[in-house]
């Protein structure tokens, strides 16, 4: 279990803003996923865990261990921290073999039980038949597996790995190997044992792996849950925008009616009906957010029918998963294929906006 | 006429140890200055680059008056050793090391600074010492550019004069380098001597450069992507 509550404050320099990271979070067994916009400080927060930055203020505990607390004056260097630690850009030391990597990480183990060790590392990571080879003639892939290997590797007898710290490490693979990544990482989880604390700016990852996810914004933890419940209820609009996979538009309160769980809404020129929104206020502007899976579509022939909404379509963008069609007003919707191709080529359409699944921000 | 050699194995025994002493005292050094932020750190940079720039005459002026034998260093040195060091071939190895020192400490300060430091981030995660560290990932990933300037350092220490004649004197047969020689040949007007050993210290500084620029070259590829 590992404990961290950081704060650390950059101040403004001649070129940069100034920028504060205030962090506080838990990561228990499983996997925690930091995500964040690329500067929102999520680097800076396994560096300050792994000892390479030192915050103002806060506390770092590592299962009962103290690695860091600045009313104490405790700061562990790097290498007493326990934090296995697979860097962005992996990070294989060029100059050594594949097994010399490992070996040079199982250095604090007596020597018959390194050479299990790095034996049974280089079997679970599938890198048996690389051993002779140096990095640069890896691939990307067998690097990462490599570096993951390594980073487990690392530490004595006394001290073993008590996190894993992950950066990005996803990034530059293609999909296939990404996949193959989350099976190594699952793999990790449940053999290894620790927490496993993954930085990433892919929602895809959060989903692919994360039992709890924190979302981090400009330096603070803007939400804390699993990636479902936070697809389901960003809590906030930059949060919403973060994640990138809503409809966000603006709209005003017409009415509530709390008795009848009923609301309805302006949204530029027309009218929807919706939930009560508890909390909310007539008269309120708002952001309406609601995924672009989840509206439907009809052809305009004629008026529009209740909670319809007539939109010009400007743009069709094919999608792995099917099409994503762009209306006027910012609007997207996105349905598989064949749904879109039993009506052909039509240019005005009704967007159907279901009362249940709207929400407000 | 035999061929007195001697001055050429002094001036290869003098560069060596030179080289040898401002290796350790360099590499200590410039680590210091790449790793550490303290106080001074420019001032003490400069002040070994300093003999670079100083007349040898200067130079060799102020290691009279540092190493002589009225000196504290001097009796140090003659208390510990029971001979003075001014006027020997130690001498000749201080002169050169004055001169190995400055080109050690800045290029290997320069390519310490160059490596990238994510290997040493994950060197010390892995729970390395800081002595491993260098000797296990720092100085290896250096270790072109440093073998280049313990080349160059070799080759300037073996051609030195100015300091050497200033602080280990001309005495044939003890303190007598190859550069003090080849003076000593033209005064006296031994053309064909001086000849011959312009000739083979000409051919030995090119085979030391050609040695230099043929070091092994650095099988690993690419750097890693800036971190961002």
């Amino acid at each position: 279990m590992l404990e961290a509550r950081i704060r650390k404050l950059y101040p403004p320099g001649p070129e940069s803003a100034a920028f504060e990271l205030d962090v506080a979070f838990e990561a228990g067994p499983g996997f925690t996923v930091l995500f964040g916009a690329s500067g929102s400080g999520k680097t800076l927060t396994l560096d300050c865990l792994a000892g390479f930055v030192r915050p103002e203020h806060g506390r770092i505990l590592l299962d009962d261990a103290l690695l860091f607390d600045a009313a104490a004056r405790v700061n562990r260097p790097p290498r007493q921290r326990r934090c296995a630690y697979v860097l962005q850009s992996y990070a294989l030391f060029p100059h050594m073999t594949l097994r010399q990597n490992l070996n040079f990480a199982a250095a604090g183990w007596p020597r018959p039980e390194r050479q299990r060790r790095v034996n049974e590392a280089m079997a679970r990571f599938r890198l048996a038949d690389l051993a002779g080879r140096r990095p640069h003639e890896l691939s990307g892939g067998q690097k990462q597996r490599c570096s993951i290997a390594r980073a487990l590797l690392g530490g004595r007898p006394s001290a073993p790995p008590g996190v894993l710290l992950l950066d990005e490490p996803a990034q530059g693979l293609d999909a296939p190997l990404r996949n193959d990544l989350y099976a190594v990482l699952r793999q990790v989880r449940d053999e290894v044992r620790i927490p496993v604390l993954l930085v990433t700016h892919s929602l895809e990852e959060c989903f692919a792996l994360a039992d709890r996810m924190l979302v981090l914004l400009d330096g603070r933890i803007a939400r804390a849950a699993s990636p479902r419940e936070i697809l389901d209820e960003p809590g906030s609009l930059p949060v919403a925008r973060l994640l990138g996979a809503f409809n966000l538009l603006p709209a005003e309160i017409l009415s509530l009616d709390p008795a009848r769980n009923r609301s309805r809404l302006k949204l530029a020129s027309f009218e929807l009906q919706g939930p009560y929104f508890p909390g909310k206020l007539i008269g309120d502007h708002v952001t309406l957010y609601i995924r672009p899976d989840q509206l439907s579509l009809t052809p305009r022939d004629g008026r529009p029918g209740p909670n319809h909404a007539p939109l010009d379509l400007l743009q069709t963008l094919s999608l792995p998963s099917g099409v994503r069609l762009e209306f006027s007003s910012g609007v997207a919707v996105e349905m598989k294929r064949e749904d879109l191709e039993q009506w052909g080529k039509v240019k005005e359409w009704n967007v159907g906006f279901p009362a249940d699944r709207l929400r407000v921000l | 006429m035999p061929i007195d050699w001697f001055p050429l194995w002094l001036s290869l025994k003098v560069a060596l140890l030179a080289t040898t002493i401002a290796a350790a005292l360099g590499l200590w050094l410039a680590w210091i200055l790449a790793n550490r932020s303290f106080r001074g750190k420019e001032a003490l940079d400069a002040a070994i680059a300093l003999p670079l720039v100083l007349p040898p005459t200067v130079l060799g002026y102020y290691l009279l008056v540092v190493l002589g034998r009225l000196s504290p260093l001097g009796k140090l040195y003659e208390w510990l050793t029971g001979s003075p060091l001014v006027f020997t071939w130690q001498a000749a190895v201080v002169a050169a090391l004055f001169h190995s020192l400055p080109l050690l400490v800045k290029s290997a300060r320069a390519s310490f600074e160059s490596v990238e430091p994510v290997y040493e981030k994950a060197a010390r995660t892995l729970g390395a010492s800081e002595w491993r560290v260098f000797f296990r990932v720092t100085l290896p990933l250096a270790r072109r550019p440093v073998m280049a300037a313990a080349a160059l350092a070799f080759a300037r220490s073996m051609g030195d004069f100015g300091v050497t004649l200033m602080i280990a004197g001309n005495i044939p047969g003890r303190t007598q380098t190859v550069s003090v020689a080849i003076y000593d040949a033209v005064m006296a007007g031994d053309a064909a001597r001086a000849r011959l050993l312009v000739l083979v210290v000409s051919a030995l500084s090119l085979l030391i450069l050609t040695l230099a620029n043929r070091l092994p070259p650095e099988r690993h590829g690419r750097r890693p992507a800036a971190q961002l």
